[in-house]
């Protein structure tokens, strides 16, 4: 118990530091046509490969430098967080409630539906992930929705596996045998009673999972998969400084310390909310 | 016992394949755009484009052509990549090796690494080590490969450029090779000149693959070595005279490993999918690139048999670890 204690003491800097950086991020990219330096698709190759500001060479205004176009760098990564927090947050939610759904109805439920669902998922995990989203963004088409959609197709199963393992356990628990004494429906109880107390996993999944969807969204823009509009994203901003790397080392880093700190964040929100929700952490 | 599990477990995965199977099936053909059509120059009369498609099948009905594909599956014929215009098999036979020789050098460097991460950890805990250690792990096994990928690509590759970032083996060189296995061919043919040049060649994207895994080992396993530590048997050891790494090594790590086993395959799995972009980022000449390429060219052909032999080796990692932990379970094995 002290050790726990310990423990949710030990995570409340990572809550605050994680929650500041996404804070940060998403009201930059929220806002970003307000803040950001320059327009992020603007090319002028006068100033092209221009370094970051400490360096000899740079110029006022183009904080980070500029890509191999004259592109101001900061700008391009402003905006290209309304891309990645769009489908971190959209992604994210509909793999959670497509496996969320079918976890609980297959742990509470058992039996066929059980079974059903199992299979399907012992088939998408023989997939490899990024090469099943490289194929359905293939398939449907570069643009927002597909990249949204391929995601939420491809990791409902993470959402699915931990759910319904907590599901079954919560279905054995006496509560829910009390609670159908005392004569609820099935669905009932497991809206009622079986899903509050799967709930913390699910928060905590699901913030992992948009740490995850972000980085799904940067490596379909790695090998050009993406959104196929010339907004900026941090995947193809990424691909650009792959390129460009001994010429201008910049474009890589920044937007790799970029995702770095939010992937963290996601992961450490996650784990920090599921350790604050957690009864017996509690 | 064991028999009937493995049964039970053999059957499972060739209903996974079949699902496998049907599903990539179905996804590539619900694609909008002509793979044939692509092939042919501009100009091409509907003739020639209805030949094209006849011959690669293409005209039957989707169910039609589910059969006849599965039918040459089963025969060993995964039919003729249209985009390279060989035969599928060959061709994937051709790069798996390289795949499989990164993933088994990558899965290697996990186990040591996240072992001796887990091995110190345990040895010293309650202490400012094992604090430490948790907090590398935690932030390592956030990162994925792709991300420790470019962060290798930028201090090896850019920053002290020691290490290649990219292909496999030295185009210069001259290979003797007769199997695509160049690293296990290179150390039978005792020409460690060539061992070394693609193991300087496998390091960056076999450390990128490594280090999210080498975390997760070392986390499980710490926490495994921890509670078999104070068991009795353990204590006794400890009674006995011998030192604290003594105890780890030679009593606690073999009953505290299984746990470890386990969860060690279902992450090879995840390992071997993270070569499909690692191999990407530094144009490691495998079987994930080539995936990438068949996507890409929209070669329907290729792109199937390459989702299967991934599926394939999935689940066969999974029934291998099946088994093993069958096996050195004692509780599973009498029971």
């Amino acid at each position: 118990m002290d050790e726990a204690r310990i423990a949710r003491r030990g995570l409340s800097p990572r809550l605050w530091l994680a929650g500041g950086w996404l804070l940060l991020a998403l009201l930059a990219a929220i806002f970003a046509p307000l803040i950001a330096p320059q327009d992020p698709l603007a090319q002028d190759l006068m100033l092209e490969r221009l370094p970051p500001f400490w360096l000899d060479g740079a110029e006022p205004g183009y904080w980070l430098g500029t890509d191999s176009l004259g592109r101001d760098l900061l700008s391009r990564l402003i905006f290209g967080g309304r891309i990645a927090f769009i489908v971190a947050f959209a992604a994210a939610t509909s793999a959670c409630l497509i496996g969320s759904a079918l976890g609980l109805i297959a742990g509470y439920f058992g039996g066929w539906a059980d079974r059903i669902i199992s299979r399907v998922v012992d088939v998408w995990m023989a997939f490899p992930p990024v090469l099943f989203a490289i194929l359905l963004v293939a398939v449907l088409g570069t643009s927002l929705s597909s990249v949204i959609l391929a995601i939420a197709i491809i990791d409902w199963t993470r959402f699915c596996r931990v759910i319904r393992a907590e599901a079954m356990s919560q279905a054995r628990m006496d509560y829910v045998e009390s609670a159908r004494i005392a004569g609820y429906g099935r669905t009932g109880i497991m809206l009622r009673e079986v899903l509050p107390n799967v709930l913390p996993s699910v928060v905590a999944l699901l913030s992992l999972e948009m740490g995850i969807a972000v980085i799904v969204e940067a490596i379909l823009s790695f090998v050009n998969l993406s959104i196929s509009t010339d907004d900026p994203t941090w995947g193809s901003i990424i691909a650009e400084g792959r390129l460009s790397i001994h010429q201008a080392w910049w474009v890589l880093v920044f937007p790799l310390i970029t995702l770095i700190l939010t992937v963290l964040s996601f992961s450490q929100f996650g784990e920090a909310l599921k350790a604050r929700f957690d009864p017996v952490l509690r | 016992m064991l028999l009937q599990r493995f049964l039970v477990r053999l059957l499972t995965m060739l209903v996974t394949l079949f699902g496998v199977a049907i599903v990539v099936f179905v996804v590539i053909r619900v694609a909008p755009g002509d793979p044939i059509a692509m092939m042919l120059p501009p100009g091409a009369s509907d003739d020639d484009i209805a030949r094209l498609r006849a011959l690669y099948g293409l005209d039957k009905s989707i169910v039609q052509q589910f059969f006849i594909w599965l039918g040459g599956v089963l025969h060993g014929d995964f039919g003729t990549s249209i985009s390279l215009r060989q035969d599928v098999l060959g061709l994937v036979f051709d790069r798996l090796p390289a795949t499989l020789e990164l993933a088994t050098v990558a899965l290697l460097m996990a186990i040591a690494l996240g072992a001796t991460a887990a091995i110190l950890g345990a040895r010293s805990r309650g202490t400012a080590v094992e604090a430490s250690i948790d907090i590398a792990s935690g932030a390592t096994l956030s990162i994925p490969d792709f991300l420790w990928g470019l962060v290798l690509i930028l201090l090896f590759g850019v920053l002290v450029p020691v290490f290649d970032i990219s292909g496999r083996v030295s185009p210069e060189l001259d290979l003797p090779f007769v199997t695509q296995f160049y690293l296990v061919e290179s150390l039978l043919r005792l020409r460690f000149d060539l061992t070394w040049d693609l193991l300087k060649h496998m390091l960056m994207p076999a450390v990128a693959l490594a280090l999210p895994l080498a975390a997760i080992i070392a986390q499980l396993l710490k926490q495994s070595l921890k509670e078999v530590l104070d068991l009795d048997y353990v204590v006794l050891a400890r009674v006995k005279g011998f030192s604290e790494t003594q105890v780890i090594l030679r009593e606690a790590l073999k009953n505290a490993a299984l746990p470890t086993l386990t969860l060690v395959g279902v992450q090879f799995t995840f390992l071997i999918g993270g070569t499909v972009i690692v191999e990407r980022l530094f144009s490691y000449e495998g079987l994930g690139n080539m995936a990438i390429d068949a996507v890409i060219n929209r070669d329907l052909p290729l792109i199937q048999g390459i989702v299967l032999v991934f599926a394939l080796l999935f689940v066969l990692i999974n029934l291998a670890v099946d088994m093993m932990y069958a096996l050195l379970n004692p509780r599973l094995r009498h029971g």
